[in-house]
């Protein structure tokens, strides 16, 4: 039997792990990859407590959403990144200290 | 020790390993694909907590579909960019590096101690579940149910979604158009 305390271990260290990935790295995408660690870290959550719930599935009906906004965030990110990349010539975001004007 | 115990250890594993490997290789392209294999392994922990639908997900949405942007940015930007990338300091421990690792293990030792303390296996709704039988058991009918419960309960969030997908998806394109010279 898994108890909710393990999935919520892995979880933490998902999340932990995510956010050192987003203070330290130097380059946006692999910024982003830690907000996608982080975000996958909240839908671990979601489904192991969605298992006691098997009249509305609330739980898993909120992971799917989970995903899809998490597909929709990447793609506008990567826009961005796309776009600034054109514009200053590096995805370092230390460096990118200019508005448009 | 049960055959789903040892399973669910051999995927945690395999999850935090790959996601501390992400997090700490030199080579970034690399990163990109072992993140590949963090996802594929929490689809197995969604499977392991009855989730088999959210688990098919995952892998068709973010392995098909977000990795592959990802890798798609990667290879658009150059290589002169990634190159200087590579050269500056990228060991996992440096002390560039210690503000984020020190909040990093603080914030885990935070979450931690909370998990401990919070003992979720007891918590009131989760005991009412199991004593009034709506726990979800290996062999019920989840996606069916799933089917069910998103056109009728959580029609609104559903519909909700589809609008700022497409709003996201309009923003993108916009955004990542070509800028007309004037």
């Amino acid at each position: 039997m898994i108890t909710l305390t393990d999935f919520l271990l892995v979880s933490a260290a998902l999340f932990c792990i995510g956010l050192y990935m987003i203070v330290s790295k130097r380059n946006a995408i692999q910024i982003l990859i830690g907000i996608e660690l982080m975000l996958n870290a909240a839908i671990l959550n979601l489904v192991a407590f969605g298992k006691y719930d098997s009249l509305h599935n609330s739980g898993q009906v909120f992971a799917l959403f989970a995903i899809v906004l998490a597909a929709a965030t990447t793609a506008v990110a990567l826009a961005i990144i796309l776009n600034v990349y054109r514009r200053y010539k590096t995805i370092d975001p230390g460096e990118i200290n200019r508005l448009k004007d | 020790m049960t055959l789903a115990r040892i399973l669910f250890y051999l995927m945690s594993f395999i999850v935090i390993g790959s996601a501390v490997f992400v997090a700490s290789t030199k080579n970034l392209v690399r990163s990109v694909f072992i993140f590949f294999i963090t996802l594929f392994a929490l689809a197995g922990l969604y499977v392991l907590a009855l989730a088999d639908f959210v688990a098919i997900t995952q892998i068709v949405i973010y392995v098909g579909g977000i990795l592959v942007l990802i890798l798609f940015a990667f290879m658009l930007s150059s290589r002169e960019n990634l190159n200087v990338l590579e050269q500056q300091n990228n060991r996992f421990i440096s002390i560039g590096k210690f503000p984020a690792l020190l909040l990093a293990g603080l914030f885990f030792i935070v979450l931690l101690n909370m998990f401990l303390k919070l003992d979720a296996d007891n918590l009131g709704w989760v005991k009412q579940a199991v004593a009034t039988n709506t726990v979800i058991t290996p062999n019920a009918l989840v996606t069916d149910n799933i089917g069910i419960n998103l056109m009728t309960k959580y029609l609104l969030p559903f519909e909700a979604i589809s609008i700022l997908l497409m709003i996201a998806l309009v923003g993108a394109a916009h955004l990542s158009r070509k800028e007309e010279l004037e």
